[in-house]
């Protein structure tokens, strides 16, 4: 409710005498109506003794609280009498409460200096890199498991995630990879035009799709789709102790929930990928037509004689480790989620931050590899 | 540990040894040196006010927080010193229930029932659809094997996790304050249940409660932790420490405050 001008107020009057000042409440005090001020009332005086009276209050409530509470601070600081005889015993009770948990709550100094909080950020990059490595190598031990006993793997939670990362992001993998395509081929037709070598746009827009932007664009928008999409359900499940109820079973939660997701996102990766380089070379295709007019047989012709074999594979190898790192960044982050909404939330973002960095910097990986290797 | 041996098992100490055991979170100790034994067969309650370390305390035992100092042995067997295979090994013998339920959210109160049987029997689908039915009926929710555990009432998550615990028909089941939540005739008929297993399996159950109604009907033992004293203060059985206990704290909590055993 708002306060409007006509409802009663709480007023203040402060009246200096032979012994100190008298503080005179009146009125309604009410919390939601805006509190007068200790500091304003007293101004610039320093009486020696200050009683508070409140004969004149008509209602009253934690706002009247509060407020004796701030003249009573007041004259501590400034070593002034406080004289509440004539408060009734009731608030002088609650005020007594109020100043007991003042003294037993007071926020603890969390400040540290500069050495302390380099040791404990150190300590905390240490334990962060122990998890991630107890994770990988609890994945590699459930996956050594699944190889072993392929029966006892949930196979038909896979095919679920199979169907949710794979054929559920093709209208978008479709959408982002002709654009890229296409943005591709306008801004390589710009240039080459000038020398006249138009036909080259073909080779340009097949290689670096096949062999870069299909993968990369595919791992990104499942990045963003799939990875937040498994920290979140795991982040959930563990705040609702989903997650320890398979533990107190003697389940493992990463054979249970975490393979599976990750097996589906191997799986379907390098297939998004192949389609997403199909689809590029398509956005390629048509600006070609349209601002070239190269007719897509030619250009198709063009783009077979540049790309072989070891440039696809090329790109569906690193499709699958970014699958791969996507899954593991996810499920991760999910598994380490707080038990808690905001915590949830914090997975989700920080799987697919996680997980782009990963897929960026193993991508720079790659190129330099394959570039020593002659791949 | 099958059924094979139930029936002599009496003859061989405590289902459950808990000796000098430190629960707490990371830094923060919430319970120190807790030591109970707990028989087999027995209804064991563990009470106390709230937020003093019960839940806490049925985490450590069943491992799902990281161990620390102290042992606990299931059964014979050492469990919280046992690497994580035996373990795991040693858990399907146990059933817990969370105190929110804790039900897969994804599945159907069918499948939350059935997973545990798929994952550690080798029983046709026939059979552990049949069995999961008949679980879920035990509870009282018999109708509702379709249902997602978001299509149900908080009193219905706690009897299906219950069902679920239930599962595998365990030797020892775990069970965080079962009856909160649920109305007073569903909270009997629970407590009769608890009853009934015990009396057909012989199977040991540790229940975290506050039900004084529960506690003086069926519970054997109890132990009363306290926040302040971060451990156990009592320990006996229930009507017993009521009338003869000397502690304040442990009388007023027994008896509500008013010195004498509530008739319930
Ligand atoms: N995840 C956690 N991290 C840190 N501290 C926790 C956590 N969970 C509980 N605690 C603390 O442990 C103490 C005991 O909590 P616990 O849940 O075991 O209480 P409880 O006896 O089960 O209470 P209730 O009867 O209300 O369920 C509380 O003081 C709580 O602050
Ligand atoms: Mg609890």
């Amino acid at each position: 409710m708002s306060d409007n001008a006509d409802q009663p107020q709480a007023r203040v009057t402060v009246q200096p005498g032979a012994q100190g000042c008298a503080v005179i409440l009146a009125g309604v005090w009410r919390i939601t109506a805006a509190p007068p001020r200790w500091a304003e009332c007293v101004g610039k005086e320093k009486p020696a003794r200050v009683k508070v009276v409140m004969d004149a209050v008509e209602r009253w409530d934690s706002s009247l609280l509060l407020f004796i509470f701030e003249v009573q601070q007041w004259c501590r600081a400034d070593g002034v009498h406080c004289d509440l005889e004539a408060v009734p015993a009731k608030v002088r009770t609650l005020l007594g409460q109020l100043v007991a948990s003042h003294e037993t709550s007071v926020p603890f100094d969390r400040s540290e200096n500069f050495l302390t909080s380099v040791g404990l950020a150190t300590q905390d990059a240490w334990k962060k890199a122990r998890e991630i490595i107890a994770f990988v190598g609890e994945c590699v031990i459930s996956a050594w498991r699944l190889v072993r006993m392929p029966h006892k793997f949930r196979w038909r939670d896979c095919v679920d995630e199979m169907q949710q990362c794979g054929a559920m992001a093709l209208p978008i993998v479709s959408l982002i990879s002709f654009l890229v395509g296409l943005i591709m081929a306008y801004q390589a037709a710009v240039q080459l035009r000038q020398f006249g070598a138009d036909i080259y746009v073909a080779d340009l827009v097949g290689l670096s799709v096949v062999r870069e932007m299909g993968p990369m664009m595919a791992a990104i928008v499942l990045a963003g789709r799939t990875g937040a999409a498994f920290a979140a359900t795991l982040g959930n499940m563990k705040a609702n102790e989903e997650i320890d109820a398979l533990a107190a079973l003697g389940i493992s939660p990463v054979d249970f929930l975490v393979l599976p997701r990750i097996v589906a996102l191997g799986l379907m990766m390098p297939l998004l990928a192949l389609y997403a380089n199909c689809v590029g070379i398509l956005g390629g295709m048509i600006v070609a037509l349209g601002v070239l007019q190269i007719p897509p047989a030619a250009y198709w012709i063009e783009t077979q004689s540049i790309i072989d074999l070891s440039d696809v594979n090329t790109g569906l190898f690193k499709a699958l480790t970014f699958g791969l790192l996507i899954g593991l960044a996810g499920c991760l982050r999910g598994l380490q989620a707080d038990r808690s909404a905001a915590g949830v939330g914090r997975a989700a973002t920080s799987a697919v931050v996680t997980a782009i960095l990963l897929i960026i910097v193993s991508d720079a990986f790659f190129a330099v590899a394959f570039n020593i290797l002659g791949l | 540990m099958s059924a094979l041996n139930r029936n002599h098992t009496h003859n061989l100490g405590p289902a459950i040894e808990v000796s000098g055991l430190v629960c707490g979170y990371g830094e923060q100790t919430i319970l120190r040196d807790v030591t109970f034994k707990v028989a087999r067969g027995e209804i064991f309650f563990i009470v106390g006010g709230s937020g003093c370390g019960k839940s806490t305390l049925l985490r450590h035992l069943v491992g799902l927080n990281p161990p620390t100092a102290g042992s606990v042995r299931f059964l014979g067997a050492p469990f919280s010193e046992a690497d994580l295979g035996t373990r795991r090994a040693q858990l399907r013998h146990f059933g817990m229930l969370f105190q929110g339920g804790a039900l897969w959210s994804s599945l159907t109160l069918r499948q939350n029932v059935a997973l545990p049987l798929e994952e550690y029997t080798s029983l046709t689908r026939r059979e552990i659809e049949e069995l999961s039915a008949l679980k879920l009926g035990q509870v009282g929710l018999g109708g509702y094997e379709d249902y997602y555990p978001a299509e149900i009432s908080g009193g219905m998550k706690k009897r299906a996790g219950l069902a679920r615990a239930l599962a595998l028909d365990p030797e020892i089941l775990f069970f965080d304050e079962p009856s909160a939540g649920l109305d007073p005739v569903t909270s009997r008929k629970l407590d009769e249940l608890i009853v009934e297993i015990r009396a057909m399996f012989g199977t040991t159950i540790v229940v975290v409660s506050h039900e004084l109604a529960s506690i003086y009907d069926i519970a054997d033992r109890v132990i009363m932790l306290e926040k302040q004293a971060q451990g156990i203060i009592a320990e006996g059985a229930p009507r017993t420490l009521a009338t003869t206990s000397e502690d304040p704290r442990v009388k007023e909590f027994l008896t509500r405050g008013t010195g004498k055993v509530p008739i319930l």
